[in-house]
């Protein structure tokens, strides 16, 4: 018999009122919020009813900032003030973007770190505190759609992303105010809009075109759980390069020159971009530019085209090798990224996997539908849900050793979070530190590969050469964030980095935005930091207490049992106060006590898994 | 339970060469489900830093038992000889006969008619050859024989790294 549940009026029949979490897919040319309601996942319109926000930036001289279509309208007449394909600058250094070719409309300066900063009339501007700029507009889409503050957001990034990129897009979030639940790759995204809709199983390729990236993913989808076998692409290739093979096209007829000022090369991109739209649908364009008339056709688009798709498809074949797979293992192809809408894009790879692609989800929603979805699971929403994500590291992290050489420690393709040791020794007598230099890449050589970061371990005791014993720890967390430590295992000397890429911001960087941005923020940074402390703390109550009645009892002795009831009533007290700081150090204390229990309690469940285990076993021989 | 003890135990399979891989799978992908970060994403800090380390030991546990030299290191490791290091060396001259070969195949590749084609006949060749290793492995740990065991897992270790040059030959060709 089933009692019927009684709620008085303005009460919830549910003891865990829902959190509201977003996906949010920070992309080249458009970014989109998308958030689950009534278990169904959507992106997000703004008031105009649009879902896609052109990602541009306008910085006006009165220091007015102006985010989408606005900023889009006035790109041609005020160019170096009106920012875009930001993502492509996100954690690069000043080198880099000399390698994205001589196209850029606007003025570059070297920031603090060595990061390029762009000129505008309003200042200096960094693309990590631009891409706050977008990630707020969409914050406060989802906070009024959702009637409140957000729990937190999944955002994405393409696979690709080297450790630089991705902290330079975690520095945006926590710019913008955004609580990060977790960076996640496009491609898996992708695969996770698709694979719970369908239910599937089986080997899933992840083909994504976007405006600024290639990526190419494949991955195992086995009973909900998503693994990602490996993962490659070209970072700096995208839809924006067939404008621009489509712009220079246009300037070859057209006899212009290369000599075109900012608002001329505006033009013709956004010309360039409307034919290669307009194709998908038609077999011929007619294009006026600068004066001249001309007509585009499909083949000859193609033609264009064609040597940009054939990169892709090295990158396909690469990765494939790497998953130890060839293309009829796949079972399902994924489209991805605006780009995929053209013909070409589409024929071609259904000719290289021998199926048709799949293209139900619109291709620019499908990254954020699918963030918006793990952002559900991951702020508790679906407790007991069975979808797991399990990714890789897309790039080789190791260290310089002698001679100029990068020695691996971990190998790309590798699921994260993941943990590895080497031991190194020193190499003349009475070394006394030692440097470390942290790298990413494939290559041999350190001056190919990308420097991390630097740090020294000192205070080695001096010993003959080779006596020494330094064992560097290569931490990497489930966002693909690197963490390194070293120890010199005779004396117990130690060293620790949080690697913060030289082109993404140093800590004080971030502290000085936030600070700025707080002087003009609408929210109250004490406020908010006392509610975000205030919610940690009852977070933490909640689950303390219903693991100490569930196992208290047994894993605990009553000297234990009883500290941490005390520690629990101190930290309810607490949580009323006014002081954000007070709240913090409460929690940091009671996690501290609880720590042993908690790990007393994940080492009971193993046991009941592997106890499972024999069960199965027992089946099994019967 | 310890859970740095034993990767095998981990997994609750037995301690040998000849694993299940279906049923490896299987068990990595079960507890990963409990013990993975991203469901400790809502709980305290510390837990989702146990959680992290939890995952990662499932994680090097399954990449290390998964690959057939890494597990023969590993069960030579669990009987206290370090097969990891390039010590061993051999003296079979069938082998370094064949060794050579194979390396003068591999330099050859790029002159072939068909280089994909020559390519993939070194990597049957070499995979053949890995194969019947991987069986005497099993034999010899079975009867206890650690040195024939360790001589294995050296030539072993030489085939593994010819199938990366070889896969690494292909991508380059592609270029």
């Amino acid at each position: 018999m089933v009692l019927l549940q009684i709620s008085e009026p303005g009460q919830s029949p549910e003891p865990h009122q829902r959190r509201r979490a977003v996906g949010i897919d920070l992309g080249t040319t458009n970014s989109l919020v998308a958030t689950v309601r009534s278990g169904t996942p959507e992106t997000l319109p703004d008031d105009k009813d649009c879902h896609l926000l052109p990602s541009v930036v306008h910085y006006a001289a009165d220091g007015t900032v102006t985010v989408g279509h606005d900023a889009q309208s006035r790109a041609t007449e005020d160019t170096l003030n009106t920012l875009a394909s930001i993502k492509r600058f996100m954690g690069r250094g000043t080198a880099d973007v000399k390698m994205l070719g001589s196209q850029l409309p606007y003025e570059l300066v070297a920031g603090d770190s060595g990061m390029p900063n762009f000129r505008t009339v309003a200042g200096h501007v960094s693309p990590v505190a631009a891409s706050a700029e977008i990630l707020r507009v969409l914050a406060d889409r989802a906070e009024s759609a959702l009637d409140g503050p957000l729990d937190g957001a999944v955002i994405t990034v393409p696979a690709y992303f080297d450790e630089a990129q991705r902290q330079a897009t975690k520095d945006a979030a926590t710019l913008a105010g955004i609580k990060v639940l977790r960076l996640l790759n496009e491609p898996t995204a992708a695969a996770v809009a698709y694979g719970l809709d369908q239910g599937g199983e089986g080997i899933i390729a992840v083909y994504d075109l976007g405006g600024g990236t290639f990526d190419i993913s494949i991955l195992r989808l086995s009973h909900g759980v998503f693994e990602v076998l490996a993962t490659g692409g070209d970072s700096a290739l995208g839809g924006d390069d067939f404008d621009h093979a489509i712009a220079e096209w246009c300037c070859e007829q057209a006899g212009l020159g290369t000599n075109l000022d900012p608002g001329q090369q505006r033009q013709l991109m956004a010309v360039a971009r409307q034919a290669k739209e307009t194709l998908a649908d038609q077999v011929e364009i007619g294009i006026t530019v600068s004066g001249w008339q001309g007509r585009l056709d499909r083949e000859t688009l193609n033609r264009l085209a064609d040597p940009l798709i054939e990169k892709t498809l090295r990158a396909c074949r690469r990765t494939l090798r790497d998953a130890e797979l060839t293309p009829k293992d796949i079972s399902a192809v994924v489209m991805v990224g605006g780009s995929t809408r053209m013909l070409r894009v589409r024929e071609v790879v259904a000719e290289t996997f021998s199926r048709e692609p799949m293209v139900d989800i619109d291709p620019d929603c499908v990254v954020a539908i699918g963030a918006a979805i793990q952002a559900d699971v991951l702020v508790g929403n679906k407790p007991g849900d069975e979808m797991l994500l399990l990714d890789v590291i897309p790039l080789s992290l190791g260290l310089e050793t002698m001679g100029g050489l990068m020695e691996k420690i971990i190998h790309r393709n590798t699921t994260i979070p993941v943990a590895k040791a080497q031991d190194f020794t020193t190499y003349k007598d009475g070394q006394t530190a030692m440097a470390i230099h942290v790298l990413q890449g494939e290559r041999e050589l350190i001056s190919d590969c990308r420097s991390l970061a630097r740090f020294e371990l000192r205070g080695i005791p001096p010993m003959v050469a080779g006596a020494a014993k330094i064992r560097v720890k290569f931490q990497v967390d489930a966002d693909g964030l690197l963490n390194v430590s070293a120890k010199e295992l005779n004396s117990g000397v130690e060293a620790h980095i949080e690697v913060k890429p030289s082109y993404g911001l140093n800590d004080e960087e971030v502290t000085r935005m936030l600070r700025e941005s707080y002087t003009h923020a609408r929210d109250d940074m004490q406020l908010r930091a006392l509610r975000e402390q205030q919610v940690e703390a009852d977070r933490l109550y909640e689950d303390l207490s219903s693991a100490m009645s569930q196992d208290g009892r047994t894993l605990l002795n009553d000297k234990e049992y009883h500290c941490l009831e005390v520690a629990l009533a101190d930290l309810k007290q607490v949580r009323d106060s006014t002081s954000h700081r007070e709240i913090a150090r409460h929690i940091e204390m009671v996690s501290k006590t609880s720590e042993e229990f908690a790990a007393r309690r994940m080492n009971a469940s193993i046991k009941k898994a592997l106890a499972g285990h024999s069960l199965d076993e027992l089946d099994r021989d019967i | 339970m310890d859970i740095t003890s034993n990767y095998f135990e981990i997994f609750g399979l037995p301690i040998g060469y000849e694993v299940d891989l279906d049923l490896l799978a299987e068990r990595y992908r079960g507890l990963q489900r409990q013990f993975h970060p991203d469901k400790y994403a809502d709980k305290p800090a510390r837990e989702q830093r146990l959680a992290e380390q939890y995952a990662s030991i499932l994680n090097q546990a399954y990449s290390e038992l998964k690959s057939p030299l890494q597990r023969a290191q590993y069960l030579l490791h669990l009987k206290g000889v370090d097969a990891a290091g390039d010590a061993t060396i051999t003296r079979d001259p069938s082998f370094l006969m064949e060794q050579m070969a194979l390396r003068e195949a591999l330099s050859e590749v790029r002159d072939a008619a068909d280089p994909f084609e020559a390519l993939a006949q070194i990597a049957d060749d070499a995979s053949g050859h890995y194969l019947g290793l991987q069986k005497r492995f099993t034999g010899y740990m079975k009867s206890d024989e650690i040195q024939d065991a360790l001589e294995t897992v050296a030539k072993m270790q030489f085939y593994s790294k010819l199938l990366k040059e070889v896969t690494a030959l292909e991508h380059e060709l592609d270029e």
